[in-house]
């Protein structure tokens, strides 16, 4: 970690982030706190409250990983990033951990160096239309007017997705998903896509939802996952082994109800005490210590919490678990075991 | 520099005259700040390259070659996904430069137009139009452009409102079954150039050289003999009637294509989709606030006796504003003017926040995002807003030269 | 004289008439709406015109906006309201206000330390008075040369020590000025350049830091990455305007000088970055300035931005003050010289302060250009008021609000910058008295 003294001078006044070394956690615990890249606002998955309190479904990410690392879920710092500035941010350190439901792809993973450490959300794009345009496919938008959100897959998949079908349409690229739905609801594209996720959201903040369709083609498979950069396994590792914490505590039957009763006596379950510390050395094995899971699970419950918390179906949002459910019921969440 | 009259003493040349001689301080200044300033370019560019070997990033032009593989809104020529994003940044800088050009016309005729009225007599004119400037010059531009487009996009009637509705009438019409103001653009008839219609275009010219040598017979008759005769009249004939004749005598060889509403969307005509509209407005009223300004300052500049002079000499007011009082007061108004031009010009970036795909759009924009080359992007999008700047003050400065006071 | 008129004229009158009041249409309001509404018939129809738009305008704003929906708490509460109230749910939702305008001023400024960049406004302004309008006793040039430090201190918190030992260090360059500049001038300034750098770069942290041990004295810190909505607009637009003046002062002094190298290569500097539009060099801060630096260093989105923006203001300040210069009669020029005085001296003593005093007005209306371009840092993730709105766009209970915020936004920046135009404008008046 090489830095002049000026810069130095400078740090006090908490005006530089840290630089971008090998071993981010001895610069996270350095600092105290983590640094976390989430999207300047994404209904459900991150937004400041009115007292400048990030929550969502991300954010809720971020807080386990800040959790795990020193116990207290509010050691994070959020720093809002656009779909332009996002790899850039991660990539010169300014962010230790990008949970800003960004896509896990290829050239993602390889040529801009990054290692995407699971998935917290299976999406795919689709479609919005209002129903009295009497649309039932996609295929049937040939000529329409589609409104995108800049700075993702999503223009790609849908220009794939129309020239593969032989249809035309005009774009309208859209900065925001706020703006997106302004313009769409206002009529000037005749169905906006994006994550089919974020359809449904925007669906249930409508004055009438029940006027628009989602309709049934999803045109391509959008993995969502907290990324890190590549090269740092140890980092990796945490990241990655928080977030199956949270999806094994649901396997599990461990909920932020009972794990003080759980972790405050070894249970019958073996798995369960190994991965609340109450039994072997788990958490020094990534360099944290041993109750690591037990507070990134209690810092917003498991990962069926989180989920029904934020985007669930008893929120205005009201997602369905879907593709996100355990694969015990039918899902694709399915984490390796502690052991 | 030297203030020195007498010839100095013979001397032998010592280190100390390069800072006490004022002969040489000037050449050790300037040595020196050459010397800085390599040695700060010298090490950013150092900097830079660590930093790119570390990240193992070449910097490569290659990606320009490579497929876009995203569609573009507006494109004044033809483009697919399947293109480069060579082409695909072109499509953005010719966007960028007809959203500017378009720009700096209708905010001339805003500002000027403005700024008659400001000066008006009428109070309440004035009053609106010190509302209008006052309005738009204290708002960021973000911010109207933002404005405006909701407004749009909230106000205007979306394509199927044109469909007959069940009870056989329909919620929006179009204006003399040619004109479509929609939440997606405003569609007008494109003109379709049949077979010989090149005739009518070299009519046209032809026409255009005959209005200018009546306008250079009425000048000389007007200095030789001070009759004057009909100036907006004869032009106007000139140029429009032999067109029209033409146009007849050929069987009508220029048709119009008229927009129809074809499933989603109008089809045919001439499309200007709702963020060029939006952006152009906006960048225009905004613009135009500071030009009115501008054109209100120069008109004031003109001494008070130029217009009494002329209404001495019994010049109508009309004729006095654009025969003594506009052309001096122009050459107040270009140098202010050509910045105002390159301000629009630069703004013309801030189509992202509608989605209009000007070259910050593509090239700075997407290909930027897809391809990762960030250096690379910004290199070539600085250079080319540089050269567009550069371009513009040359324009301007002839424009300038040519309005100055020619003194005889 | 009267003999002569009485027998040629048959009538002469005798006494003054009385005064008659002048024609109804030509007195009081009548007159002054013939002569200014409707003098010709073109004007008649701009005038009805006008009036139409304004009707339209004004009423239906007022529609919109009178809605008593302050109180509600979230989009669905109003239209609730609204519907309760039989009014159409198309109407004003000013709850969001209520819920926000907090954020919108401070971004994420810890709330209970609120009062910090209150003050340090307060602090600004009064920093600004001599500067601004001249008439200060002397010993508050004093408090103005400390303000931008205070000013530091309340934003970012930190114990005290590292505002005073920066500070120290311009002490310490004026002193060292003082002593050597009876031995000689050019070593003096070398030196007056040169401690400081030194004492900065070496001595300057430790110090502040085993100051800091010693005695913790400070206010709680807080991260530029907590600064938002009105408040990062102001402190990037001032940062950088404040910075950029001696940057920008050189640059328009090379500009003038007659030292060949030093005019182009300022020439060059100005005109790349005037040649370029503000977001591309938002953009080269926040994707690539950290390219530029040496491997290993990080700043933060902030400060990349406030450094990017300071180079950017200093080459419009460059022209600002080009102007001032040549504005300054070619006789002061030639006086200083013709009293024997160096190129600094005659700058420092008869140029600058003359031409600095031209150049005020334009110096705030390019600050009021900067402060309304700050909006474009939403671009690059930061939450200025407009990256704000989006964010209180995306909560669950604004989710589909949109002219409320935008139109409180466009208020406060409209009264900031009225203001500030209204003030430049009197100076420029001022000065044209002064001049005359």
């Amino acid at each position: 970690m090489k830095k002049t003294v000026l810069f130095g001078t400078l740090t006090i006044a908490g005006l530089t982030a840290a630089a971008a070394s090998a071993a981010t956690l001895d610069d996270v615990k350095a600092r105290g706190h983590l640094n976390c890249g989430v999207t300047t606002g994404l209904t459900g998955f991150a937004a400041p409250d009115a007292n400048g309190v990030w929550e969502g479904f991300d954010v809720d990410v971020c807080r386990a990983v800040a959790a795990a690392i020193f116990g207290d879920k509010n050691a994070v710092e959020f720093v809002p990033t656009t779909g332009e500035t996002r790899f850039t941010a991660l990539s010169s350190g300014e962010i230790d951990l990008l949970a800003r439901n960004t896509t896990w792809t290829f050239s993602r993973d390889t040529e801009l160096k990054f290692d995407f450490v699971g998935v917290n959300y299976y999406d795919g794009q689709g479609f919005i239309v209002p129903k009295a345009l009497g649309v039932t496919s996609a295929k049937d938008l040939d000529g329409a007017t589609v409104c995108i959100q800049t700075g993702t897959t999503t223009e790609l998949n849908l220009a794939d997705y129309f020239r593969a079908n032989n249809i035309t349409y005009q774009p309208v690229p859209i900065q925001t998903n706020a703006e997106g739905q302004q313009q769409y609801l206002a009529g000037a594209c005749d169905t906006y896509t994006t994550d089919a996720s974020g359809l449904a959201a925007t669906r249930a903040t409508f004055e009438n939802p029940e006027d628009h369709v989602l309709l049934p083609e999803i045109i391509s498979k959008e993995p969502l996952g907290p990324l890190v950069r590549h090269g740092d396994n140890e980092w990796g590792d945490i990241a990655m082994w928080t977030l199956n914490a949270l999806i094994a505590a649901e396997e599990l039957g461990i909920t932020s109800a009972n794990i003080g009763e759980m972790s405050a006596a070894p249970t019958n379950n073996p798995e369960v005490n190994r991965l609340l510390g109450t039994e072997g050395e788990l958490g020094a094995m990534i360099g944290l210590s041993n109750d690591w899971a037990k507070n990134a699970i209690m810092a917003g419950g498991n990962y069926g919490e989180i989920f029904e918390r934020n985007i669930g179906e008893n929120t205005p949002i009201g997602l369905a678990r879907g593709l996100n459910a355990q694969w015990t019921d039918g899902g694709l969440l399915y984490s390796p075991p502690f052991r | 520099m030297s203030s020195m009259t007498d010839s100095p003493p013979r001397e032998s040349f010592r280190l100390s005259q390069l800072i006490y001689d004022t002969r040489y301080r000037s050449l050790t200044i300037q040595v020196v700040t050459l010397l800085l300033v390599c040695a700060g370019v010298y090490w950013l560019i150092n900097n830079l390259l660590v930093n790119l070997t570390a990240k193992d990033l070449e910097p490569s032009f290659s990606f320009l070659q490579s497929r876009a593989g995203y569609d573009i809104g507006t494109t004044l020529i033809p483009y697919t996904n399947a293109d480069t994003h060579l082409r695909a940044a072109y499509v953005g800088i010719l966007n960028t430069l007809l959203v500017a050009a378009l720009g700096i016309v209708l905010a001339t005729i805003i500002g000027v137009l403005a700024g008659v009225a400001r000066l008006s007599k009428n109070w309440i004119v004035s009053r609106l139009m010190a509302v209008y400037v006052e309005g738009f010059r204290n708002v960021p531009l973000l911010l109207w452009i933002l404005l405006i487009y909701a407004v749009f996009s909230e106000s205007t009637p979306q394509p199927r409102d044109f469909r007959p509705g069940p009870d056989g009438t329909a919620a929006s019409s179009m204006i003399w079954d040619s004109f479509a103001v929609t939440n997606r653009g405003f569609y007008m008839p494109a003109p379709v150039w049949g077979p010989s219609s090149e005739i009518l275009g070299i009519v046209f010219l032809a026409s255009i050289l005959a209005a200018f040598l009546y306008r250079r017979y009425a000048k000389k008759l007007l200095y030789d003999t001070g009759r004057l005769l009909p100036m907006v009249w004869p032009i106007f004939a000139i140029l429009i009637v032999p067109v029209v004749l033409a146009f007849f005598v050929m069987g009508r060889p220029v048709t119009l294509d008229y927009p129809v509403l074809k499933g989603f969307n109008f089809g045919g005509g001439i499309q200007i989709s709702n963020p060029l509209m939006a952006l152009w407005l906006a960048l225009s009223l905004y613009t135009g606030a500071f030009i009115t300004e501008i054109v209100r300052a120069g008109i004031l500049s003109v001494s008070k006796g130029q217009s009494e002079a002329a209404a001495a000499l019994g010049v109508r007011p009309n004729r006095a504003m654009s025969l003594v009082i506009l052309p001096q007061a122009m050459r107040v108004i270009i140098p202010p003017l050509t910045s105002q031009y390159l301000n629009l010009t630069k703004n013309s970036s801030l189509a992202i926040a509608v989605g209009y795909p000007d070259v910050k759009a593509t090239l700075g924009g997407i290909t930027l995002n897809q391809t990762g080359r960030a250096l690379e992007c910004m290199l070539l999008m600085g250079l080319f807003y540089l050269a567009l700047s550069l371009v513009i003050s040359f324009v301007m400065n002839i424009i300038n030269n040519s309005m100055k006071l020619q003194e005889r | 004289m009267s003999d002569t008129h009485a027998q040629t004229v048959a009538f002469v009158r005798e006494g003054m008439l009385d005064q008659q009041p002048p024609p109804t249409r030509e007195a009081g309001t009548v007159k002054w709406v013939r002569e200014n509404l409707f003098p010709t018939w073109l004007n008649a129809i701009l005038t009805i015109v006008s009036l139409y738009v304004i009707w339209v305008v004004v009423s239906t704003f007022v529609m919109w906006a009178f809605s008593p929906t302050w109180n509600a708490t979230s989009l669905s509460e109003c239209r609730q309201m609204l519907e309760e109230l039989g009014r159409s749910t198309e109407t004003a939702c000013w709850g969001v206000i209520r819920d926000r305008w907090e954020q919108l001023l401070f971004g994420f400024y810890p709330s209970d330390l609120y009062w910090r960049p209150t003050v340090a406004l307060i602090v600004l302004l009064a920093g600004l008075g001599p500067v601004l309008f001249g008439t200060f006793p002397r010993w508050f040039m004093g408090f103005s040369l400390a303000s931008p430090f205070l000013i530091f201190l309340l934003l970012w918190g930190g114990p005290i020590w590292l505002p005073l030992t920066v500070a120290l260090g311009f002490g310490l360059g004026v002193v060292a000025f003082r002593v050597f500049s009876r031995v000689n001038q050019i070593v003096a300034v070398l030196v007056a350049i040169v401690i400081p750098l030194l004492y900065w770069l070496l001595l300057a942290w430790p110090l502040a830091s085993e100051l800091a041990r010693v005695m913790p004295i400070g206010l709680e810190p807080v991260q530029s990455k907590q600064f938002g909505g009105f408040m990062l607009s102001i402190v990037i637009g001032v940062t950088a305007i404040v910075l950029s003046l001696p940057l920008g002062i050189l640059l328009a002094l090379g500009r003038a000088s007659n030292l060949f190298i030093v005019t182009k290569l300022s020439v060059v500097f100005i005109e790349i970055i005037r040649g370029v539009p503000l977001i591309v060099w938002l953009f080269t801060a926040s994707l690539l300035l950290n390219y530029f630096l040496p491997p290993g260093t990080n700043f933060d989105l902030t400060l990349r931005v406030i450094i990017m923006v300071t180079l950017f203001s200093a080459a419009y300040i460059a022209e600002v003050v080009r102007g001032g210069l040549s504005a300054v009669p070619k006789g002061q020029y030639e006086g200083a010289n013709s009293l024997g005085l160096s190129y600094w001296q005659s700058m420092q003593l008869i140029v600058l302060p003359q031409a600095l005093k031209i150049s005020i007005p334009g110096i705030v209306n390019t600050f009021i250009g900067l402060f309304k371009d700050t909006t474009l840092v939403l671009f690059i993730g930061l939450l200025d008021p407009l990256g704000l709105i989006n964010s209180i766009r995306a909560s669950t209970d604004w989710n589909g609000i949109y002219w409320e915020l935008y139109v409180f936004v466009a208020l406060l920046f409209f009264v900031a910058c009225f203001s500030m135009g209204r003030y430049s404008l009197h100076l420029e008046k001022k000065l044209q008295r002064e001049h005359r």
